[in-house]
């Protein structure tokens, strides 16, 4: 899905299914931490659209998310490369991590 | 001045090394400072672990050295510790503070619906270990090659993050000769002695490890050393001969040819072992190979496949998941039983979670297309268990029918652990038997396998014990079914003679065994009466 501008927020949004089979857990936690730290924007990430927000770089605050296969994962980001983060995000999540 | 402590003989053979302690975490105290100190405090410990666990990821590949990446990338995240500077903050000792964040962090994780989110408690619980090490000035558990570990008690974790390549030993307090982690020592050949109670936390510097008398020599003289380096040679020697005719099949004096095959806990065991040398496969462990893939069937699929590939031809017997007992799996396996032996394991936990035994039935099913795989039931008590198995392996194989999987349904044969299994044996409908030494004994003998106190009596040469063996092998073969043995006495030199007149014409033993338990085999004569032995 391409991240679409969000005019009140000034946040970038994107969202993607988790398809992987064992959901959001160590390794694919440590892999979008690791993607998303490449990045100066501040992203966030979501298993529902209006949050709870957590920090996309924080392994342990996603590890609490317990996302699970076949729920949606959605993204906010803010900041020069947002956009750039979202596009990178979401398709390591496409690409299941390259676990698979 | 030299001293010895005596012990039980886990693993043979004599190691000489540097005592290198591991005191459990419950025995130390430290004393708090000023709520400034135990913030510094904590985060040293943090960045020590952290920097400890690089350094072992660092030499390790694959899975092990991506687990190891997860607990750093966690440990680096300032989240994890937010609650314990705040608890620090409030006036709490740094040690109380880290352990109770960890331990709602770990609640958290065990609460979860999802398996594999339960699974990861256990790397939380090592990292809350690793950081309180640090903060009591315990250290990092990083042993240099060749040491001697010292401790009260070992996990198979903690022994297999251990190089062994280059020699070292084990000297416990607490223990059995026929505990999980001693299994794992005589596979490697270590020395290993066990059992040498509250006395071991007075081992330190120096120390010989005797896995052959069972003691630990402290302070050794100069006399012993010699005598230690001397036996140790003549080991390597006799190792030697015995390796140069291990291709050559195992025939006794008498000309029976006795099979012998391996037993392994994972790939890396037959990394670099000839199946030449072997009669295939006996026992494959699952515990440690799909324990992290429970519901994995791809990967369970991959793993399986490479060991009959590996075996070219050689039958390959899979223990289907034998969790429980001593091998707890978080999240699957029942926690707080009063008597984990004699509770939910093996096939009766796997019956009670058919959606996960078809994912290993699936699997094993697909393997089997490559090459002749067997399914092993452990724990096995009734007839209706191995039926019910047999329904589920119908169904799992009509499914990879139905998905167009190429798969062959393979012959589903049992452990004989449970004495009231062994008796019935000659009633008992299963394409093959593969008698599990170390439980069946256990049982018999009423000796818990992890209690030093009761090892003597845990003894396979109990003629109680060789009785049962012998009901099993003469009823069981009844129509040219297979029997096997595939405990610890199957590779036991002392045990050979007296099995293989029980009746028993295959072993399966530890890879690192084969050569050894081959010339065992190659000095029994069975056409002379028993007792003339040398």
């Amino acid at each position: 899905m391409k991240p679409e501008s969000e005019a009140m927020t000034l946040d970038l949004k994107a969202s993607v299914r988790l398809t992987n089979e064992v959901g959001l857990h160590a390794r694919p936690s440590v892999k979008l931490t690791q993607s998303a730290k490449r990045f100066r924007a501040r992203v966030e990430v979501a298993t529902a659209a209006d949050g709870p927000w957590v920090d996309a770089k924080s392994p342990v605050k996603i590890m609490r998310v317990k996302a699970l296969k076949g729920e949606t994962l959605h993204f906010r980001a803010s900041g020069t490369d947002a956009s750039q983060a979202l596009d990178a995000l979401v398709d390591l999540v496409q690409r299941k991590f390259g676990e698979e | 001045m030299e001293r010895a402590i005596s012990g039980l003989g886990a693993a043979a053979g004599v190691a000489v090394g540097a005592a290198w302690p591991i005191h459990p975490l419950s025995a130390v105290a430290r004393t708090a400072g000023s709520p400034g100190n135990e913030r510094t405090a904590l985060t040293d410990a943090i960045q020590a672990a952290a920097a400890a666990i690089n350094a072992l990821a660092a030499a390790q590949a694959g899975e092990a050295a991506e687990m190891l990446g997860f607990q750093v990338a966690m440990l680096e995240d300032e989240a994890l510790a937010e609650g314990a500077f705040a608890a620090i903050a409030a006036g709490m000792p740094a040690h109380q503070a880290w352990a109770a964040a960890l331990d709602a962090e770990i609640a958290g994780y065990l609460a979860a619906d999802d398996p594999h989110f339960r699974a990861r408690s256990s790397d939380l619980a090592d990292i809350r270990d690793r950081v309180l090490r640090h903060l009591f000035g315990l250290g990092a558990v990083a042993i240099r090659s060749g040491d001697v570990i010292v401790a009260e008690d070992l996990q198979p974790s903690q022994f297999l993050a251990v190089d062994w390549s280059k020699g070292g030993g084990v000297a416990l307090g607490a223990g059995s000769p026929t505990s999980h982690v001693a299994t794992l020592a005589r596979a490697r050949s270590v020395p290993m002695v066990v059992g040498l109670g509250p006395s071991w936390t007075t081992l330190s510097g120096i120390v010989a490890v005797d896995g052959d008398a069972g003691r630990v020599i402290i302070a050794p003289s100069a006399a012993t050393l010699a005598e230690t380096e001397q036996r140790s040679a003549a080991r390597k020697t006799a190792t030697r001969q015995a390796e140069h005719r291990r291709l050559e099949p195992a025939v006794t004096r008498d000309g029976t040819r006795i099979a012998v095959s391996i037993n392994v806990s994972g790939v890396e065991d037959i990394a670099g072992f000839a199946a030449e040398s072997c009669d295939g496969i006996g026992l494959a462990r699952t515990e440690f190979l799909a324990g992290d893939a429970l519901d994995d069937e791809e990967r369970q699929f991959g793993l399986y496949r490479a060991l009959v590939r590996w075996a070219d031809g050689r039958p390959v017997t899979i223990r289907t998941l034998d969790a429980g007992g001593d091998k707890p799996i978080p999240g699957y396996t029942v926690e707080d039983e009063s008597n984990p032996f004699l509770g939910l394991r093996g096939i009766r936990l796997s019956l009670r979670h058919p959606d996960r035994f078809g994912v290993q039935l699936r699997a094993l099913a697909r393997a089997a297309a490559d090459g002749p795989v067997r399914i092993m039931l452990p724990m096995v008590t009734r007839q209706d268990e191995i039926d019910a198995a047999g329904r589920l392996l119908d169904q799992a194989t009509a499914e990879l029918q139905a998905a167009g999987l190429a798969h062959a349904r393979p012959p589903l044969g049992i452990m004989v652990e449970v004495p009231a299994l062994a008796f019935a044996i000659g009633d008992i409908r299963a394409d093959f038997l593969s008698i599990g030494s170390n439980d069946l004994t256990q049982y018999a003998a009423a000796a818990a396998r992890d209690n030093p106190a009761v090892s003597a009596y845990a003894d396979t040469l109990h003629p109680g014990v060789l009785g049962l063996i012998a009901h099993v092998a003469r009823h069981g073969s009844a129509g040219g079914r297979s029997v096997s043995l595939c405990g610890d006495a199957g590779a036991d030199p002392r045990s050979i003679p007296a099995l293989l007149r029980a009746g028993l014409r295959s072993l399966s033993v530890p890879p690192g065994l084969v050569a050894a338990t081959k010339e065992a085999i190659r000095a029994v004569d069975l056409s002379e009466e028993r007792g003339h032995e040398p």
